[in-house]
């Protein structure tokens, strides 16, 4: 398949969690019976945070796919998962802003400051909004060798994000400890391949 | 297999919605049309079948808030009931595997009355009360419920609990056939809870059979719960099968699971947060501003004077 079609099929599938939400959001505002719960609010908070989530794993993912088994074309896709993953945090911000809280500012930035666990993500959003706005080719032209080592900024926003995850959830943290899990096998894995010492092996 | 339970009266019954819900329905829409946000419409899909209208009932009013009652299918949808899963909607979609009757629970400790009980015996020779009470959830939501029940008072003199009772243990049912969500050891089970005596004899303290004039649906407990409005949630322990009368505090289960976050008293108290989010206010289900949190859910002038010199910031 030629690569704008299968750019087209990955931005469906990426864009089909905010799709269901929307529907049933509209579903909830028409009075019909939806799987938002009786709570909304909560339910979108948690369906944004964990798409967050997984989109930044699976950014995470291209480079030991590619280095395991050679499918090179893997970071054609890379960019547009990393900003899905920024637009879902967005979307789990906004929620936060304006849904749970309307604008109160002063409680707002107060539970930043006061939480440990909205003080992680908060840290998490803020460190993913320049990696989304020098995604463009103008800023990777200007950043040379620089955008690299930016954009590994990514590495610790995922290590915030799932430790996020993990204090947001009351006693079940099966779901966390998935994602706690992935993050240690991608992130271990760039340890484990490490250039240097795969020469010192040889 | 997973429908052996459902007899089909069941599912005769689900096409029913009782008119006085009907019209509550309505005047929520109405309510949140008004708010001119619409993200306050109840979110449920599961099919519900009703339960049993309960006989006999009487309203004096004394204790009862006279808030927009949340409706039945909140109060049946969205519920925290681990013994069936973590998810809010897990409870009202896995249920129906509980068996409410028969039903025995277990009474003993330092009791002139010991002895396994069985559930209608327990209840029958008292009168059953409507009681209308804002539920808050340590979660930061909360319902206005109206249960059926009697006094836990009223059952604790039949039984007569010695001087040695300071406290009262109630335990839940352990069995993972009719609880599924037991197979995972998210909570030590059985499920437990307490009072001080005090607690337990205020006219307050209500053990539930039912709601909205009906019996109690699996999901909120059946066959027998614990409702003490003027603590978080939890302290509701469901489908009790044991009441014991103990000397020392007893070990509930979320204190036992993160002592830090969650105590044995759990009063609600807009001055003590919980570590990770702030309970001086909360979201009513079915609103979308969230409103101040009420000091001891606003029932202050029934329990306060338990609690007088007691640091609520240690004893949370």
């Amino acid at each position: 398949m030629p690569l704008p079609y299968l750019k087209a099929v990955v931005h469906f599938l990426a864009l089909l969690p905010a799709a269901w939400l929307m529907w049933q959001g509209w579903l909830l505002i028409d009075f019909q019976d939806n799987q938002l719960t009786a709570n909304p609010i909560k339910y979108i908070h948690a369906f944004t945070g964990d798409w967050t989530i997984r989109f930044i794993l699976l950014g995470l993912a291209i480079t030991p796919l590619r280095r395991i088994f050679g499918w090179n074309i893997l970071i054609k896709f890379r960019r547009m998962i990393g900003l899905y993953a920024f637009s879902y945090v967005v979307l789990h911000l906004l929620n936060f802003i304006v849904l749970d809280y309307y604008f109160d500012w002063p409680t707002i930035l107060k539970e930043i400051i006061k939480r440990p666990a909205i003080t992680f993500g908060m840290t998490a959003i803020i460190l993913l909004t320049p990696l989304a706005v020098t995604s463009t080719r103008g800023w990777i032209r200007r950043l040379g060798g620089k955008w690299g080592k930016l954009h590994k900024l990514i590495y610790l926003i995922g290590i915030l994000a799932v430790i996020h995850n993990f204090m947001m959830v009351k006693a079940d943290i099966f779901q966390p400890l998935i994602h706690g899990i992935i993050l240690a096998g991608l992130l271990g894995y760039r340890l484990y391949d490490k250039p240097v010492w795969k020469m010192r092996r040889t | 297999m997973l429908f052996r339970f459902l007899k089909s009266s069941d599912v005769k019954s689900s096409e029913i919605t009782p008119e006085n819900i009907y019209h509550n329905r309505r005047e929520f829409i109405q309510a949140s049309a008004l708010l001119g946000i619409g993200a306050v419409a109840l979110g449920l899909n599961i099919p519900q079948a009703r339960a049993d209208v309960l006989a006999n009932i009487t309203r004096s009013g004394t204790y009862d808030t006279d808030e927009k009652q949340t409706p039945y299918r909140a109060v049946t949808g969205y519920n925290n009931f681990y013994e069936f899963g973590t998810g809010k909607d897990d409870p009202a979609r896995n249920a129906h595997t509980l068996r409410p009757r028969p039903w025995t629970v277990k009474v003993d400790g330092h009791v002139e009355n010991p002895g396994d009980y069985d559930i209608d015996d327990l209840i029958r020779p008292h009168t059953l009360q409507e009681r209308i009470y804002r539920m808050r959830c340590v979660e930061a939501w909360s319902m206005v419920i109206p249960w059926v029940g009697i006094p836990l008072a009223d059952i604790i003199n039949r039984l007569g609990p010695t001087s040695k009772a300071k406290y009262i243990l109630f335990e839940t049912l352990v069995d993972r056939k009719q609880m599924p969500g037991q197979s995972r050891r998210v909570i030590k089970w059985p499920y437990a809870e307490g009072l001080r005596m005090d607690e337990a004899m205020n006219p307050l303290t209500l053990m539930a059979v039912g709601l909205y004039g009906e019996t109690l649906p699996n999901q909120n407990g059946a066959p027998l719960r614990l409702v003490v409005p003027w603590k978080y949630g939890f302290k509701g322990i469901k489908s009790i099968v044991r009441i014991s009368f103990v000397k020392n505090r007893p070990r509930n289960s979320w204190k036992r699971l993160a002592p830090k976050e969650y105590g044995f008293f759990a009063n609600v108290n807009p001055d003590v947060d919980h570590p990770r989010w702030t309970q001086a206010n909360e979201r009513r289900i079915g609103e979308f501003r969230r409103r101040d949190t009420l000091m001891f859910n606003g029932y202050g002038e029934e329990v306060a004077h338990m609690y007088s010199g007691m640091n609520l910031k240690k004893y949370f």
